[in-house]
């Protein structure tokens, strides 16, 4: 089959790879017909995500048709269904809690050592996202293996496009987590870092949990528009001052929660942010916090901190006397997916969430390479990316054609 | 070197100012809790931090003089002696400190306080450590496992079966009752052989064996299955004692089970507990998810 797979930094590849198989019972196999390139692919794509293999298969937001089920999957042939990302057993002491992406179970004992030292205890696992969380391959693929299949997947009805429940696999239900975890209360104002597709989710869903006002902030204008587009006031850091224009909006209080959905690669021409890209390059360190600070910094006295934004280790200039004295509640996590798909379909079905209005390419699996390099470069213009292996075989064919007439 | 001098100084004094500005900012911000008044009064030390460097700046403008008009270092002799005095000042201090802190935790003679088990235990009181042995590795490791004590101790007692999430076992032999002998890989596709007697059964609560005399490495286990806090199902507990046996097999074995005996234990545990909790050993079968490519790392 043909599948991206990750060689280095910057450098991903369409290669052909052996079709996965059903190696365990609870496993079931999928050919993908959507699958989409995530904001945490660019983590990978920039090399600050440790324990990536060469070859590995990247993509963890994917859905597709059943081909084939283990003796224990309770999915069945040919139905069409949803994978989060975050592989779960259902079984341990944390799926039960529903706090899925935390369990203790799927991330396999040859992967667990690296997290364990690292962040103190094994990390849940993923699909396509390095070997700290499972090594499992990607979804970026024709096909992929589901393990745990009677536990992730949801089963999409017919007469749902792909496109309206794909982003059930991750960034709808992270910006929905995003929201949930601001604590929303009537006439909060939330402040949003980062208009990126889980940004601008977490915008749609914090209105939807009842914020009395958002307010978005970004330096990509498109990204704004769209943020704008979904009701939010947008603030373009670089026109202005934006702790001094947050307080502004908010008659001197500041935002009762904020909400950073940036993570570990902020942009921007802030000298603490400055300082973080050098360490960054010099491998000093993984984290580029600035959002993260300033969003801290921003919140009210009393507020709420939610971080669905990735970090990946130890973060310099912290600032943690200015969370304690404010007396913030932070709450950050990977998402719990199977926590919310369901609800989540239902608002779909419902028409109360709007989950295509960011899609700008929709190309076949062949030119996720170069697609890559747009994601990371043109990140105004490409604000998300499907890839859909269908639709491969017929440009090809018209690219075959087009070179036979072409003179010599 | 003039212009790289110049370049330097330009950097320290635009960090500087950034610095005033940062400052600057913050007290225009300057919050009224006590709290933030023990911050604005570090800020004000910030502040007066920054006028000393810009002192030792002004400080340094002869000697700059001296280095362009005569040649070479000499200039810098000032500097290296501030230096100095620092990095010993510095040291000095940390040693202070370093031996101050130590004997105020030096342990004290006596019975130990912790409520740990022994493979917890570091530095001196590990060397008093009730069960100790001289000469012999002691790993431990508990995991919880949301299955009760009987069903956990039922699958362990037919030993039969750790193939089935211990790696490096390739078959259990079972000879009587409580005598089994264990296959385990050795480097270079090797088996080794080891007989082993269970010397202590109490059902739902310990096992414990022990490697027959006649076996190629000695070897000691217990595993103690203990209520975790309701409804959490059972702390288990996997203890292993080895003495590195001498000549080339036990060499070779005592790097299969030496290498990384903590490892061993924790990802044996870990299986033991994946595939109670969830019927199956999850393998991610990298990088394409087929069966040829798990388990994905050897361990030998």
């Amino acid at each position: 089959m043909k599948a991206l797979t990750w060689h280095g930094r910057h450098d991903v590849r369409v290669e052909s790879i052996p079709d996965p198989e059903i190696v365990n019972p609870r496993d079931a196999i999928l050919k993908i017909t959507s699958t989409a390139i995530c904001g945490s692919d660019l983590h990978l794509y920039d090399g600050y995500i440790p324990g990536l293999r060469a070859g590995d298969v990247l993509g963890h937001e994917f859905m597709g048709e059943v081909v084939e089920v283990g003796a224990k999957s309770t999915l069945k042939k040919g139905q069409r269904v949803v994978v989060p990302f975050t592989i779960s057993c259902g079984d341990c002491f944390f799926c039960k809690k529903t706090q899925f992406s935390c369990c203790d179970n799927a991330n396999p004992a040859e992967t667990s050592d690296a997290s364990e030292t690292l962040m103190g205890h094994a990390m849940g696992a993923a699909f396509g996202y390095a070997h700290l969380t499972g090594g499992y391959a990607g979804g970026q693929a024709e096909y992929v293996r589901v393990p745990f299949s009677d536990v992730g997947p949801i089963v999409i009805p017919d007469g749902i496009d792909d496109d309206q429940v794909l982003f059930l696999s991750d960034i709808l239900p992270t910006g929905w987590q995003a929201a949930e975890q601001a604590d929303i209360e009537e006439g909060d104002t939330v402040a949003v870092w980062g208009c990126g597709p889980v940004g601008l989710f977490a915008i749609q869903s914090a209105f939807k949990l009842g914020a009395h006002r958002v307010i978005a902030i970004d330096h990509y204008p498109r990204r704004l528009q769209l943020a704008k587009q979904m009701g939010a006031d947008i603030l373009d850091y670089r026109e202005v001052d934006v702790l001094e224009a947050l307080k502004e909006l908010t008659g001197g209080i500041g935002p009762d929660a904020v909400i950073d959905c940036v993570g570990m690669e902020s942009h921007g021409l802030a000298i603490d942010n400055i300082a973080d890209t050098v360490k960054q390059q010099l491998m000093l360190t993984t984290e580029r916090p600035h959002a993260l600070r300033q969003a801290i910094i921003a919140c009210r006295k009393g507020g709420k901190v939610s971080i669905p934004g990735v970090y990946g280790g130890f973060a310099d200039k912290f600032p943690l006397g200015q969370m304690m004295e404010k007396g913030l509640t932070v709450k950050s996590g990977q998402t719990h997916v199977q926590r919310y798909t369901k609800k989540l379909l239902d608002l779909i079905q419902k028409g109360e969430l709007d989950t295509t209005f960011m899609i700008s390419h929709r190309e076949p699996l062949g030119r996720a390479a170069e697609l890559y390099q747009k994601w990371h470069d043109e990140q105004d213009t490409y604000t998300k990316i499907l890839l859909k292996p269908g639709m491969d075989s017929k440009p090809q064919v018209d690219l075959v054609a087009a070179r036979q007439v072409e003179p010599a | 070197m003039a212009n790289h001098t110049d370049v330097t100084e330009e950097v320290e004094e635009a960090v500087v100012r950034q610095n005033e500005e940062a400052v600057d900012d913050a007290r225009q911000h300057r919050p009224t809790s006590p709290a933030s008044r023990r911050v604005a009064d570090v800020e004000e030390d910030d502040r007066v931090r920054i006028h000393d460097v810009e002192e030792l700046h002004a400080d340094e403008e002869p000697s700059r003089a001296r280095r362009s008009s005569a040649h070479g270092n000499n200039g810098n002799g000032n500097g290296k002696l501030i230096g100095l005095g620092l990095t010993l000042a510095t040291a000095g201090a940390a040693a202070f400190f370093f031996a101050k802190a130590r004997q105020a935790d030096e342990l004290p003679d006596g019975p130990l306080l912790s409520d740990a088990p022994d493979h917890v235990l570091r530095g001196k009181a590990l060397k008093r450590a009730r069960n100790q042995e001289e000469g012999r590795a002691l790993v431990g490791r508990t995991v919880t496992i949301g299955k009760p004590a009987q069903e956990l101790y039922a699958f362990w007692r037919k030993f039969e079966r750790f193939p089935e999430f211990m790696d490096n076992v390739r078959e259990i032999r079972r000879l009587d009752e409580t005598r089994s002998e264990w296959l385990i890989e050795a480097p270079m596709g090797a088996t080794v052989s080891v007989k082993t007697r269970i010397v202590e059964d109490v059902p739902g609560k310990t096992i414990a064996w022990v490697s027959e005399p006649d076996s190629q490495i000695e070897h000691e286990g217990r595993v103690e299955f203990a209520p975790a806090p309701p409804g959490r199902g059972t702390y288990v507990r996997l203890l292993l004692r080895y003495t590195p046996p001498a000549g080339e097999v036990g060499r070779l074995l005592a790097k299969v089970l030496q290498r990384e005996p903590n490892v061993q234990a924790r990802r044996d545990l870990r299986r033991f507990k994946q595939l109670m909790e969830t019927g199956e050993v999850p393998v991610n079968a990298s990088p394409s998810g087929r069966k040829s490519e798990s388990p994905t790392e050897r361990r030998i």
